[in-house]
């Protein structure tokens, strides 16, 4: 056997693909056959000859890739190859394509995966806007329009915005808490592996007699239960996607919960690592819940199973009940890590604490309390049982007011601060607070029910998702890109063109966005391939400033690209911020630190006279204070003594 | 602030957001979108005057690289922006509560019309039980409440009349005794002629799933009645078919 085929690596991966899809289709193939039954079943719902390899390919190239190897080895009771972590680091661009266990690499590997897919939504929403520019049809028919919105959905949400999150974290969190790696390094190379297998199931359903899966990204039944076979395809794209995040998850909680540097206490932790605890408490319990309901779709399609299907006795309703129990706590998946992000920004480029950093953190936690209470606020006009509406309608509301102290304690933050607006990452930060105040507003609005049942499954839905994930995440993403563009990959980025990719963003997305809001109300449902004449001039505006919108992204792909490869070098902490991931080289050294550092107080101290966050291992002599209480609570700084022998 | 609110909200209450009312139900809901209005401009004035306020007061001079005042927090303040937004929400919750009881009450039984409304891919039927017509088209009187009572063959779709302001879902249900809340009412009170339109996405032919709505006085929606019987079990059979 060649070598290439030995090695784990890119090779062997794709030969494992193969040989796991002709294992499937085999089966298949074979037992279908021994059943006497016709060999390939083509009724629309069916295909089994393609389900199975779908499940069986991808699962073939995460073995071929190395992703069961050391497991195998040990569970075999062979003797296990020890990891000499000469698979750590990167050291050119053929190392990001391999199995690797070195969370900064792992981290790497996210953020351009998913940016990857976050520019074939991006192409997709283009092309949907085109269609939309003009009523009537004139360049993709209705069928395929279809398509093209479930598909840019489920690439944005399922492989862009969740996974993009995991990847900044990936890299930033353990550097953060001091510690040298993530609790589970190859069960994260795994989680990262199984992203890209989503998010090619989801694009390869393009390819498949019956097009793209068409039935939302909600795929509420029993539309996609009766769909084409792509919507086979979404159903298991959501499982690799699913069980990435979950993993992730507990990899993040085990991380955070028992590997911060000796000193971290919770209030000692940087808001990024709240956020993130809070997110994969959401995560781990949630997510089960939407992949559950795929396969439940999937068995209904394929097996025969009657969970959804109204005419053979199964319960309609509950498919919604359940896809909304995971979906909306998924927004606040969507969101929480970028709250992270933003409060790292603002303080470090406002050099402020962050105001109420106790109240923050349990902000944090409230919401994610309060998001497992809500989820039928997406169901008032669904039929389900009225009583439910009002205790919803409530606990809807008051989730704004978690959400409003993390809006106001920014505000505050910016008080009396040095404000550095020239920083891209504050800029976007400063243009999160806006934007996501606008989508909160609306999001109070949709959460009373009165006023839901006029504007639900309208283009005010739309401008809302919109307000809230793209000028609420993908801002703080884009935020959190710029800010630690530098510790990634040691070089800087050009300022100047970060700030005309954020001002192209900003006015391209408050034109497509605000109209949406007024055309919806006015009577124009969402998810239409065509529309009635009196809303041609809005979407004709919506449009325009759609393509402005996909145009500045180009920007930012060229500025990151030629940065990458020709920026200044950066400095170990060209922000001069706090956290101990700026008290490390940039890039960081392959095992992070040689000697784990102590942490001696709060993460924010900024113009705090002698306070530190940490002192780094290689410090000797440093003096060591203890129990400065770092936060909030009290008014004006809590002063801290000089002391000796620090800058 | 204040100032800013007045002025905001004053523009913002000059529009018909949602467009022409035409149903005793458009009221009220429009009168919660105005209310919702000025608190929201409220809200965002206080944000982006504070916002404004520090971006132009507080932003760095170049090469300035002080540190910003270490205020950690000011408890006080906290528990204002806790209890505040606490307050306005409910008052938004309460409110909204009283004003769906009053769009879903239901009016005497010889006040209230039913229409039985069936939705299949891409199509509606509208059957008037009492008066034994089945149609393409939704004919009613002005002034009377309409009990609808909604079905769907095949999968989901969701009844919507814009100027209406009201909309449900159609849920297919079958042998299995579905809990589903299929009954909503509605009150037109302006003549002249609407949309029926679906806005539960339901497949290819979702964006063109219209009916008319004529909303007519009681003479001409008994002449219309009397015509549609006059044309016979044809016309009912074409309309089922």
């Amino acid at each position: 056997m060649p070598v290439a085929l030995r090695q784990p690596g890119l090779t062997r991966a794709l030969f494992g693909a193969l040989v796991g899809g002709a294992f499937g289709f085999g089966l298949v193939v074979a037992l279908r056959a021994i059943s006497g039954l016709e060999i390939f079943q083509t009724e629309h719902t069916g295909y089994p000859h393609v389900v199975v390899p779908a499940i069986t390919a991808p699962l073939g190239f995460l073995a071929g890739i190395g992703g069961f190897d050391y497991w195998l080895r040990w569970a075999a009771g062979r003797p296990t190859v020890p990891d000499d972590h000469s698979q750590h680091g990167a050291h050119s661009w053929r190392d990001y394509f391999k199995f690797n266990t070195d969370h900064k690499v792992i981290g790497i590997q996210y953020i351009v995966t998913t940016f990857f897919f976050f520019f074939a939504g991006g192409l997709i929403a283009m092309v949907m806007r085109a269609e939309l520019a003009q009523p009537g049809t004139q360049v993709v028919d209705p069928n395929v329009f279809n398509g093209l919105f479930s598909t840019h959905a489920a690439l944005m949400i399922f492989v862009f915005v969740i996974p993009v999150f995991a990847g900044i974290a990936n890299y930033v969190l353990p550097l953060m808490i001091g510690a040298p790696d993530m609790a589970f390094p190859r069960l994260n190379a795994l989680s990262f592996w199984m992203l890209p297998m989503a998010g090619l199931l989801f694009l390869a359903s393009y390819l498949v007699p019956g097009g793209a899966f068409d039935a939302g990204w909600t795929g509420y039944a029993p539309l996609s239960t009766g769909a084409p076979l792509g919507q086979s395809f979404f159903n298991l794209g959501v499982q690799f996607a699913g069980a990435s995040s979950v993993a992730t998850a507990l990899n993040f909680l085990v991380t955070i919960i028992t590997m911060r540097a000796p000193g971290m206490n919770f209030w000692r932790m940087p808001l990024l690592v709240w956020a993130n605890l809070s997110t994969s408490l959401l995560v781990v319990a949630a997510t089960p819940f939407i992949a559950g309901v795929q396969f439940m779709v999937l068995f209904d399609r394929a097996l025969g199973t009657n969970f959804f299907q109204a005419a053979f006795g199964g319960d309609v309703l509950s498919y919604q009940h359940i896809f909304w129990f995971y979906s909306h706590p998924a927004v606040y998946i969507m969101m929480l890590p970028g709250f992270g992000i933003i409060s790292e920004v603002i303080s470090t480029h406002a050099r402020k604490p962050i105001f109420g950093y106790r109240l923050m953190a349990l902000a944090l936690l409230g919401i994610v309390v309060l998001s497992y209470t809500v989820w039928a606020h997406h169901m008032f006009v669904s039929g389900m049982f009225s009583w439910l509406r009002v205790p919803m309608m409530i606990t809807t509301l008051l989730i704004a007011v978690p959400t409003g102290i993390k809006i106001f304690s920014w505000l505050a933050t910016l008080f009396n601060s040095v404000l550095h607006l020239y920083s891209t990452a504050m800029l976007f930060s400063l243009g999160f607070i806006v934007t996501f105040v606008i989508g909160g507003i609306s999001g109070v609005m949709l959460g009373m029910v009165p006023l839901d049942i006029h504007v639900s499954d309208t283009y005010f839905i739309v401008a809302h998702i919109h307000f809230v994930l793209f000028g609420g995440s993908v801002f703080t993403i884009f935020a959190g890109i710029y800010h630690w563009f530098p510790k990634m990959t040691g070089r800087m980025y050009d300022e100047k063109l970060g700030r005309v990719h954020f001002y192209l963003t900003l006015v391209g997305m408050l034109g497509t966005f605000i109209p949406m809001h007024w055309v919806g109300m006015e009577g124009m449902p969402r998810r239409v391939a065509d529309y009635s004449a009196q809303f041609g001039d809005w979407n004709l505006v919506i449009s325009l400033f759609a393509f402005l919108l996909g145009a500045a992204q180009l920007v930012f792909v060229y500025n990151m690209i030629v940065s990458w490869r020709f920026g200044p070098r950066a400095t170990a902490n060209p922000w001069r911020a706090k956290t101990i991931e700026w008290q490390v080289s940039s890039p960081p050294p392959i095992f992070n630190f040689d000697e784990i550092p102590r942490v001696v107080g709060g993460p924010y101290e900024f113009g705090v006279p002698g306070a530190r966050h940490a002192i780094m291992g290689d410090e000797e002599g440093a003096e060591v204070k203890t129990a400065t209480p770092a936060v909030a609570s009290a008014t004006g700084g809590g002063g801290h003594p000089p002391s000796r022998g620090e800058p | 602030m204040i100032a800013l609110t007045v002025v905001s909200s004053a523009i913002m209450l000059q529009f018909d957001w949602n467009g022409v009312a035409a149903s005793e139900e458009a009221g009220p809901i429009d009168t919660l979108l105005d209310v919702m209005i000025v608190l929201s401009c409220f809200v965002f004035s206080i944000v982006m005057v504070m916002f404004g306020y520090a971006v132009w007061r507080y932003r760095a001079k170049p090469g300035d690289e002080s540190d910003g005042e270490p205020i950690h927090g000011n408890t006080k303040l906290e528990i204002a922006w806790t209890v505040i937004p606490t307050i306005i929400v409910l008052f938004g919750a309460g409110y909204s509560w009283v004003i769906l009881d009053d769009i879903e009450e239901v009016a005497p039984a010889a006040e209230r019309m039913q229409v039985n409304v069936t939705a299949q891919q891409f199509a509606w039927t509208f059957e008037y039980p009492e008066e034994g017509v089945t149609s393409k088209e939704l004919h009613v009187p002005v002034g009377t409440q309409l009990d609808l009572r909604l079905t769907a063959l095949d999968v989901l779709h969701s009844f919507w009349v814009p100027e209406w302001r009201i909309k449900r879902d159609l849920v297919p249900q079958g042998t299995g005794g579905d809990e589903v809340d299929d009954t909503v009412v509605v009150t037109p009170t302006e003549e002249g002629t609407y949309n029926v339109v679906c806005t539960e996405y339901c497949g290819a032919g979702h964006a063109t799933m219209r009916a008319l709505a004529v909303v007519e006085s009681r003479e001409e929606f008994d002449a219309w009645i009397d015509e549609t019987k006059g044309s016979a079990g044809g016309g009912g059979a074409a309309a089922a078919g």
